[in-house]
């Protein structure tokens, strides 16, 4: 061939290049048109078809779709993203990604999806990114293929295969072919094959996966081996669910633990009734609401340490209002123990209403920072960030406790102050100040717990309430004066009512553990961890 | 003696204060309007929002002038989420003040306790919270929904939108969620559900641990079928139960979850970003757009003085029944309780939705439906939404209720007539 | 004889205060009855159950002030007492209604027809018997009461364990009549009552002899508290309030003596909750919460405790504060009532009852001091 021709052959690919390109571009102008129009059905078939056309340009229109982010100007009709920029809304065109300049909600239409539409969507953002460079993209869209389990996904898949060289989304490009094979009417052997493919992954999806086949197969053959595989699946997950239920119950005694620890000091070695002690999580919980109220308005970009710089504040708030309650009621009533009760009863009612005239009664907006949100796998136990660090927190709390009773002067004073009153202020303990401290320390404590509440709770005038009886039974459980007996009781309490609570439903396995609490408090009146020796009297 | 004449004292004083509030009415003297809502204790969260809206409503009527000539008075009182301090302070609006109406009550048990007083008393009550049905009397105008302008309308969208045939019923333990529950339940099977396909689950109230419900949830929607949770879960436990949702990685588009007590005001507490495309049915969401609503949405804003204080179905349903009292009391030229209540009938105001809703004779209102998807900004997208739908208090599904009919206006006058044996069934002249 | 001997139990003070009750559970019905509505005599319908209502939480007040006040023995789990008993009188005046609930069921109360329920539960039957279900009303709780009282004085659980679990009692108790499935009608528990004995519940006749009916039981809860404190019974009593171990060595059976009283008291409560519930129309598992009966414990000591006028005084200060209060200043009335509580625990260790006594000894004390 002479160069001219290869020129002209070149010139000619080029210009079919560029004409099919224009092509595609009309294509997609006219799918995005049809996106913006009709009502969700008509949306649907255009976003199939945006994702047939395998134009990679379309998946962030599907993106930004599905995240609602997709407006239609109402001036001139114009497709747009808008990104939220403070109170107005940063804006693309879709189509050339062009910058098209600021506006409000209220000059734009958006384009509303449902649930339905973002089932297709993800499955065509599957496809259309299968090719992605970014390895975590070819994942993720591996992974919706698999839970989509569409035959029409087949032919992206199989040519992403083809090119995919890391083996770990290879697999989990497989798996999803896997599904997309059991869904479509591909030959037995082929679906046999893809049963067992997606067996081994042995998970809540796989799962489902199977079920589905096992319900719809025609296919005696392919309809046993599904159901083979799905029991053989089931027997696995419930293996793990036991460990999860483990990991629940260590989860639920932790919120416990947190909840009852603060009471553990004031209760337990004070020997204070604290009906308070619920108002000052709640404290805690609102401290946590104000910081994250004026990091919002001020300095957004601080929100993930949010929670860390709501710790000191609701140590300090709680801790304080602690001090103060101790100063102003408690220690008029030191060998009065049950009147502290009363007198506490009415300062939670007092401080509840204090909270819901200035916040309001309704319920506040804690979020979680982006370190606290979601969930990973252990093998088939789900594990949420937020409930880790619930765990970690509170031993963390728990252990820091531990070393100041034992290893400060503060921790020997209040040890010595809670054992022999008149003794150690002979040895010149002042006595008062210990007081106060202690029971700062307890509340500040509880204060903390706030922190850690608001994460999975109603941040509203009753969370204490809802947390006060249980930190009693903990503490008395554990022991009153033992902070093991704390730490025990509260992790007992919680795997028990796990266990408790697939069997005897939610209800009735509380009702058993009260039940179990009341008989144990029988067989040992001082609960788990007893003190010894003249002090308990 | 000195205690004995103590609490002599206490009783005078008691006295007087019943002296003092029974005065009659003087021509021209406002007309006074009971607001029986818990400002405090467990309720508080929910109801106090209800106060202000009624404490809005009559500040705007007066300024158009009251009614008949005559101011609007509110008297508020706080029964503190305590059911028989509910019929107490019912008991003391009534007799005590005076009031010509009440509007009041949010859980079901707060109304069964005071509805014996307003029959008794013949007094008037509004009630505007979504309930179980089963129920009907003369002094009471149900504003709210009942399960058919809710429930079933949301189990019918999932059927036909999501292809969802496999049901989780999760609700608190109490009345409306075990009535509700039942219906739908019977609906499913109808639609031919099988019994296997259905999963009813009961938590506490107050209930904040949802872990193992959450991961059993997820269990029951491994199944090879599009599974939704139809949640009747109340108040205080839905924040843990969505926290929980976003944090074990529950899309609405794997399984959705539609709510019947989840709106505007419960999702202000919460980060909705993870929950985007969750649904919950109402017949009204503060995001419809029309004129009637974007004016109330701006009058409560700055009646309450916070630009981003949101609006919510219960607060309609006070909207919609305070309008049809103040026509009812127009109409009948006076505010006597027996004429209001016949006047009552077949008056429809316009709703905040786009449409009139009418009192009909069963004393429940005409409602569209609407189901709406959670948004990230703490709203929702309405998806569908049907023509005006009437309450049916007494529902077709259930089988001891399925022959009774209600109907107050004369001759029959009767809450519970069944149809069968033609013969009206207990109480109601 | 027996009224003679428990009339002189009493000091002065008290019977002028059992009369007073007496007077006044008397006085308010008849005036109720006879005074034409116009008059300025007349006492209204709502009056008569307020002061009723009040009564049957004096009787409960009275009932707790017995075991903490003169025991030593702080139950935080009188409220379940008292709600058993409201439930046997609900579940008879439930049975009552007959077929004039909404469904028309002859047998079955509205509540089971919509959950299913095809034939009434075991427990139900005899409820429909008035006598049956108040020797219920007392029988449930004094059995609850033995059963937790003989287990926890046994084995010397005291103090604030003893509290807790007498709270960890009815917070379970609480849990359990929420459930649907207990067959007692759940969150909603009963209601709309018609007829007491074949009288209407609405009837102002009924609500009168009903008032008349808990002035008496309390006046009668008066006289025998009186009895049992004043007796040599009542003096070990205070005595194991006082020094438990030293009366356990000096040979007394210290658990006999508690136990005794608990139940006493729990049988107490218990008729409390039956006046209660015919007279505010509703029992509902809420009657159960903790806050409730520790509520109870604060009346008592408002009142001032380890008196018998206290508890009684302080119920009518407390309840009626709250009546007041939630309509006057329905915003802030919990600042107030907090501030009771906080004031009274601070200031009057002895309740109001004894404030009377820390003024006569102040002023006796400047008299004393005056000549010097």
């Amino acid at each position: 061939m002479s160069p001219k021709r290869i020129l002209a052959v070149l010139l000619s690919v080029l210009a079919s290049a560029a004409l099919a390109g224009a092509a595609l571009a009309a294509d997609l102008a006219g799918l995005v048109a049809n996106l913006t129009t009709g009502g969700f059905g008509e949306r649907e078939a255009a976003i199939t078809a945006m994702a047939a056309s395998g134009e990679q340009r379309a998946a962030p229109i599907l993106d930004a779709l599905a995240a609602g982010q997709l407006y239609v100007r109402k001036s001139d009709n114009l497709v747009l993203i808008g990104k939220p920029d403070g109170n107005q809304l940063s804006l693309t065109e879709a189509i050339s990604g062009k910058a098209a300049g600021s506006g409000t909600e209220a000059d734009l239409d958006r384009v509303r999806v449902n649930n339905r539409l973002r089932g297709v969507i993800e499955a065509a953002v599957g496809s259309l990114t299968l090719m992605s460079p970014n390895a975590k993209v070819r994942r993720d869209a591996a992974e919706a293929l698999f839970k989509r389990r569409d035959a029409s996904s087949l032919a992206a898949l199989d040519a992403a295969l083809a090119v995919e060289k890391d083996p770990r989304i290879k697999r989990a490009m497989s798996e999803a072919r896997a599904a997309s094979v059991l869904a479509s009417d591909a030959p037995t052997a082929q679906k046999l094959d893809a049963i067992a493919l997606v067996r081994e992954r042995a998970d809540r999806d796989s799962l489902g996966v199977l079920e589905a086949t096992a319900n719809s197969a025609t296919d005696p053959e392919v309809k046993a081996a599904a159901t083979a595989g799905a029991s053989a699946v089931r027997q696995t997950l419930a293996a793990w669910e036991a460990a999860q239920n483990v990991w629940y119950g260590i989860s639920l005694g932790s919120v416990l633990l947190l909840a009852a620890i603060g009471l553990a000091i004031t209760f337990g070695t004070m020997g204070v009734i604290n009906m308070a002690h619920g108002e000052m999580v709640m404290l805690g919980a609102y401290t946590t609401f104000v910081v994250q109220e004026i990091i919002r308005t001020s300095a957004p970009h601080l929100f993930d340490a949010s929670l860390l710089i709501a710790l000191p504040l609701a140590f300090v708030v709680a801790g304080g209002i602690g001090i103060l309650i101790e100063r102003g009621i408690i220690r008029f009533l030191y060998g009065r123990p049950l009147d502290t009760l009363l007198a506490t009863w009415g300062l939670s009612l007092v401080l509840q209403q204090a909270v819901r005239s200035i916040f309001g009664s309704s319920n506040r907006e804690v979020g979680a920072p982006s370190w606290m949100s979601g969930a990973f796998q252990l093998g088939q136990i789900n594990v949420t960030y937020g409930r880790l660090w619930i765990v970690v927190f509170s031993l963390i709390v728990f252990a820091t406790l531990i070393l100041v009773l034992r290893k400060t002067p503060l921790g020997l004073y209040m040890r010595a102050v809670t054992q022999n009153r008149p003794m150690a202020s002979a040895m010149g303990i002042r006595t008062p100040r210990v007081d106060a401290l202690t029971f700062g320390l307890g509340s500040g404590i509880a204060g903390l717990a706030g922190v850690a509440l608001s994460q999975i709770d109603n941040v509203s005038p009753n969370l204490g309430q809802g947390y006060i009886i249980d930190s009693f039974m903990v503490v008395v459980f554990g022991g009153v004066g033992n902070l093991f007996g704390t730490l025990i009781g509260a992790l007992t309490l919680g795997v028990v009512n796990k266990f408790l609570e697939p069997y005897a439903g939610a209800v009735l396995g509380k009702i058993l553990v009260l039940v179990f609490i009341i008989l144990f408090i029988q067989r040992r009146p001082r609960g788990l961890f007893a003190l010894k020796g003249r002090s308990v009297e | 003696m000195k205690f004995g004449s103590m609490m002599r004292t206490g009783l005078v004083a008691a006295g007087l204060l019943a002296g003092a509030a029974g005065s009659a009415f003087a021509q021209g003297a406002p007309i006074k309007v009971g607001i029986l809502h818990s400002l405090s204790g467990t309720m508080a969260i929910s109801e106090t929002t209800l106060k202000d809206v009624m404490l809005m409503l009559i500040e705007e009527q007066n300024k158009k002038g009251g009614v008949l000539g005559r101011k609007l008075e509110a008297v508020v009182v706080d029964p503190a989420s305590n059911w028989p301090l509910f019929a107490e302070k019912a008991r003391e609006l009534l007799q005590k003040d005076k009031v010509a109406a009440v509007f009041g009550c949010w859980t079901s048990v707060s109304r069964k306790s005071v509805l014996p007083v307003f029959e008794e008393l013949n007094g008037i009550l509004f009630y505007p919270v979504q309930y179980e049905g089963e129920e009907s009397s003369r002094n009471v105008f149900y504003t709210g929904a009942a399960p058919n302008q809710q429930a079933i309308p949301a189990v019918d969208y999932l059927m036909a939108n999501e292809k969802v045939q496999r049901w989780v019923l999760a609700g608190t333990d109490y009345v409306y969620p075990r009535t509700t529950n039942k219906i739908l339940e019977a609906y499913l099977k109808l639609k031919g559900v099988k019994q296997e396909d259905i999963l009813i689950n009961y938590t506490p109230f107050g209930h904040s641990d949802w872990q193992s419900i959450v991961a059993n949830i997820k269990k029951f929607g491994s199944a090879g079928k599009k599974t939704a949770v139809v949640s009747t879960i109340n108040g205080d436990a839905n924040v843990p139960f969505y926290k929980e949702l976003g944090n074990q990685g529950i899309k609405a588009k794997d399984i959705p979850v539609v709510a019947f007590s989840v709106g505007e005001e419960e999702l202000a507490g919460i980060d909705t970003k993870p929950l985007i495309g969750h649904l919950a049915a109402w017949n009204y969401f503060q995001s419809v757009k029309n004129p009637t609503n974007e004016a109330f949405i701006k009058t409560w804003q700055t009646f309450t003085k916070n630009p981003k204080r949101v609006t919510n179905d219960p607060m309609e349903a006070h909207v919609i029944g305070f309008n049809m009292w103040i026509e009812a009391v127009k109409k009948a030229g006076t505010t006597d309780a027996d004429a209001v209540i016949d006047a009552m009938i077949g008056i429809a105001v316009p709703n905040l939705t786009g449409g009139l809703s009418a009192m009909m004779p069963n004393h429940h209102i005409t409602k569209p439906v609407l189901i709406g998807e959670i948004q990230g900004n703490g709203q929702f997208d309405v998806v569908s939404s049907t023509a005006l739908v009437l309450g049916d208090e007494w529902s077709d599904y259930l089988p001891d209720s399925k022959d009774l009919i209600s109907d107050w206006r004369k001759p029959m006058s009767c809450g519970n007539f069944n149809v069968v044996t033609g013969k009206c069934g207990g109480k109601g002249k | 004889m027996i009224t003679r001997f428990l009339w002189q139990g009493m000091d002065r003070n008290l019977r002028l205060f059992v009369l007073l009750v007496l007077a006044v559970g008397i006085a308010l019905p008849v005036l109720n009855q006879i005074m034409p509505p116009g008059s300025p005599f007349h006492v209204p319908a709502w009056l008569l159950q307020l002061i009723g209502k009040y009564l049957s939480f004096a009787l409960l007040a009275l009932a707790v002030d017995l075991v903490w006040g003169f025991c030593g023995i702080l139950s935080l789990g009188h409220g379940a007492f008292f709600a058993l008993g409201g439930y046997c009188m609900g579940m008879y005046l439930m049975r009552q209604i007959g077929s004039r609930g909404v469904y028309g069921n002859p047998l079955l109360p509205d509540f089971m027809v919509f959950l299913n329920y095809k034939e009434l539960p075991w427990f139900w039957y005899g409820f429909d018997n008035f006598g049956f279900a108040m020797l219920m009303a007392i029988l449930v709780p004094s059995l609850l009461a033995f059963a937790l009282g003989w287990f926890a004085f046994r084995s010397r659980v005291t103090g604030v364990y003893l509290s807790i679990i007498t709270q960890a009692m009815t917070f379970a108790l609480m849990l359990a009549f929420f459930r649907n499935d207990m067959g007692l009608g759940g969150n909603n528990g009963m209601t709309d009552f018609k007829e007491i004995l074949g009288f209407s519940v609405q009837a102002d006749s009924t609500r009168a002899v009903l008032c008349f009916a808990s002035a008496f039981m309390l006046a009668l809860g008066l006289v025998v508290s009186a009895a049992i404190v004043g007796s040599r019974f009542g003096k070990a009593l205070t005595a194991v309030r006082d020094a438990e171990s030293r009366m356990r060595f000096l040979g007394y059976r210290v658990e006999g003596y508690k136990l005794f009283v608990f139940v006493f008291s729990a049988a107490m409560a218990g008729i409390a909750g039956a006046l209660y519930v015919p007279q505010v129309g509703i029992i509902n598992p809420s009657e159960f919460s903790p806050a409730n009966s520790i509520e109870a414990v604060l009346w008592v000591a408002v009142g001032g405790r380890g008196t018998l006028i206290g508890p009684v005084i302080g119920a009518f200060i407390v309840n009626f504060g709250k009546t007041w209060l939630t309509g006057a200043l329905p915003e802030v009335w919990l600042f107030a009532l907090g501030a009771l509580f906080i004031v009274v625990t601070l200031l009057l260790p002895k309740g109001v009852v004894g404030l009377w006594g820390q003024l006569k000894a102040r002023s006796q004390a400047k008299k004393a001091r005056a000549p010097t």
